[in-house]
């Protein structure tokens, strides 16, 4: 047999295991259960970005000298030291589903 | 007055209040146009915050409104469209010397942006994989797989998709110590994130550039522990395949 | 022209997405929603699917926010390309947009900026609405702003100013009630005189929304059309005094931001459809 005729037999194969091992249905849900995925905000239900035609008076931060720092959740997210700098990768297993702001 | 002098003095504080604007008594506007001034900065940064809440939350909420106020001064929307505002924010956040110290805050500002785009994509109808499991392998490996127009991929050197979840609908993620890549895609009416394993994301890019699965593997397969069948599942788990060309 | 503005002669709320399950369970006195047309242009995506199913229910109100009808510069052509799509899909009831400008060569500054009411400017939005109206195949309503500053050079008042415009371009007026509350406050001119002298018989729709009160530098009261309360009595007041004068028309309660619980909202809009009501 050829090579191509080979590949092709094994991409075949691979088809016909990957639809066994998973459902292979188009279909929504399932597996957000199975990984007890939290979905913040998910009812809300909140609009991307949009328009309206509200005012305010607020007043506008003003400064030209930049001198704050950020002092958000960062401040307690310390990254390992990647001296290898060779991205390694998590498995398909981690899943999330909502809706974005 | 011109348009061009009173959008200027809008986004530059410290400019006067252009000529020829006045209150009833014929006074200099003064204030009164202080409310258009913050109010087309004020609005752009909000639609900034809604657009990137992570990246908010990361830096903080004061620290996000003051820089926000510089970045829509620097990048006025392109269009009316605020859902399509700020696709240079991850690039600015990159090069924005207060924040460098967060090296991964720009790669998470891409998976906040990749969510959006996700969101308001094109729909289009997932199929079965037991449309390509029914081809001939002959024909499997000339077909170009069809993916879902909402696919978005993002490859970080950081683990963007840990961080993004620890701030958000998973407080308790740990941050594992290595680079994630991260498919995001809306099949139906949920965006939906996923970790990828090793040549996933080089797959889905070539599937999406329109290369025949055949070619496709032949390209994956150089790559340490790629597996074609957890892959190909991969496509029908994530409800990635909406036609096939063969 | 063959789409005329038809909305009903009830009242309908902008629409926002986290009513959506109670507006299809029991609208209540809502007869008809508005939505803004830039938060529906995207290719799809849940909101466009939501807005489809509710098309199917209710008269839907296209109100657009971004065409900049008062620039110095052309009308974006790929903007009016997009509006275009969603009024042939979406076949509203009505298209409105304002008497203001918001882009400019820097971009798109997401406010409703102000125009000097001069002739040049009745020129210049009267060339785009019969642009806008050329290319969507429908009549537009043009709305009366909330204005904060007035300008030197104006040379008429705001009502001249309209009624050119409607006579070089055939448009409709969206009667604001709310802005000429807010405009007659900021620019020292009695509402009332505004209301009885509007040209009544080219509205095709009315807006009411809340506002909040600020000062100007010398403390003379300066409204902000911020959308994020309840209308107040005396623009409930300038409404019924309106209604005299033109009898039943579509009222539209805007609230855009601080967005209150659906029973909140409905209860403008029982308020709207009392006031309707009461000319029988």
């Amino acid at each position: 047999m050829s090579n191509t005729i080979l590949k092709s037999l094994a991409i075949a194969g691979s088809v016909a295991a990957a639809l066994s091992a998973t459902s292979g249905t188009a279909s929504a849900g399932g597996s957000e259960k199975c990984y007890g995925v939290a979905l913040a905000g998910q009812n809300d239900c909140k609009a991307g970005p949009g328009t309206t035609c509200a005012g305010t008076s607020t007043v506008d931060y003003q400064g030209n000298a930049f001198s704050m720092v950020p002092a958000g959740t960062c401040t307690g997210i310390k990254l390992p030291d990647m001296a290898d700098g060779t991205p390694r990768h998590g498995s398909l297993e981690e899943l999330t589903r909502d809706l974005p702001a | 007055m011109s348009q061009s002098a009173f959008a200027k003095a809008l986004l530059d504080n410290a400019l006067p209040t252009p000529e020829g604007l006045i209150d009833p008594q014929g006074r200099p506007a003064g204030k009164r146009f202080d409310v258009y001034r913050n109010n087309v900065v004020l609005s752009l940064s909000e639609a900034l915050a809604d657009a990137y809440p992570v990246v908010e939350k990361l830096v903080g909420e004061k620290f996000f409104q003051a820089m926000a106020g510089v970045f829509v001064r620097q990048y006025p929307p392109k269009t009316p469209i605020l859902s399509e505002f700020a696709p240079e924010f991850p690039d600015f956040l990159a090069a924005f010397p207060p924040v460098a110290k967060l090296t991964y805050l720009p790669d998470v500002a891409r998976l906040e942006k990749a969510r959006t785009e996700a969101y308001h994509a094109a729909d289009a109808d997932p199929i079965d994989g037991a449309a390509l499991a029914a081809l001939t392998p002959e024909q499997m490996a000339g077909a170009k797989l069809h993916l879902h127009p909402s696919l978005r991929v993002i490859s970080s050197p950081f683990p963007v998709f840990a961080i993004w979840r620890k701030n958000s609908d998973a407080p308790e993620t740990t941050i594992p110590k290595h680079g994630q890549d991260v498919l995001i895609a809306r099949p139906f009416d949920m965006v939906e994130m996923r970790t990828l394993p090793p040549g996933a994301a080089d797959f889905l890019r070539a599937l999406a550039a329109g290369r025949t699965l055949g070619e496709v593997i032949e390209f994956c397969e150089k790559i340490p522990l790629f597996d074609l069948t957890a892959n190909i599942g991969g496509l029908f788990e994530a409800n990635l395949l909406i036609n096939i060309e063969s | 022209m063959p789409l005329i503005p038809h909305l009903p002669h009830s009242a309908g709320v902008g629409y926002k997405p986290q009513h959506l399950g109670d507006i299809l369970a029991d609208a209540g006195h809502v007869k008809w929603l508005e939505i803004h047309a830039e938060n529906y242009m995207s290719a799809g995506g849940p909101m466009l699917a939501d807005l489809k199913r509710l098309a199917k229910q209710f008269p839907i109100s296209c109100h657009g926010v971004g065409l900049s009808i008062g620039g110095e510069r052309p009308l974006d052509k790929d903007h009016l390309t997009r509006l275009k799509h969603l009024i042939s899909w979406l076949k509203p009831a009505s298209f409105s947009e304002h008497l203001a400008w918001s882009s400019h060569e820097t971009g798109y500054l997401n406010d409703l900026l102000p125009l000097p009411y001069t002739m040049d400017t009745v020129q210049r939005v009267a060339d785009h609405i019969n642009e806008v109206q050329d290319v969507l195949g429908v009549q537009m309503l043009l709305e009366n702003p909330s204005v904060y500053v007035a300008f030197a050079a104006s040379t008429m008042d705001e009502i001249t100013f309209l009624n050119e415009v409607v006579s070089r371009t055939g448009c409709g007026l969206l009667l604001d009630v709310n802005n000429v509350f807010i405009s007659g406050t900021n620019q020292d001119y009695a509402p009332e005189d505004y209301i009885d002298t509007f040209p009544v018989e080219h509205i095709g729709e009315l807006h009411l929304g809340g506002h909040i009160e600020d000062k100007d530098d010398h403390g003379a009261p300066l409204l902000i059309d911020s959308h994020n309360n309840k209308v107040v009595d005396p623009v409930w007041a300038l409404l019924e005094r309106l209604l005299a004068r033109t009898g039943p028309k579509p009222i539209l309660i805007e609230w855009d931001s601080d967005i209150p619980d659906w029973p909140v909202l409905e209860s403008e809009a029982a308020r709207a459809t009392a006031a309707l009501e009461a000319l029988t």
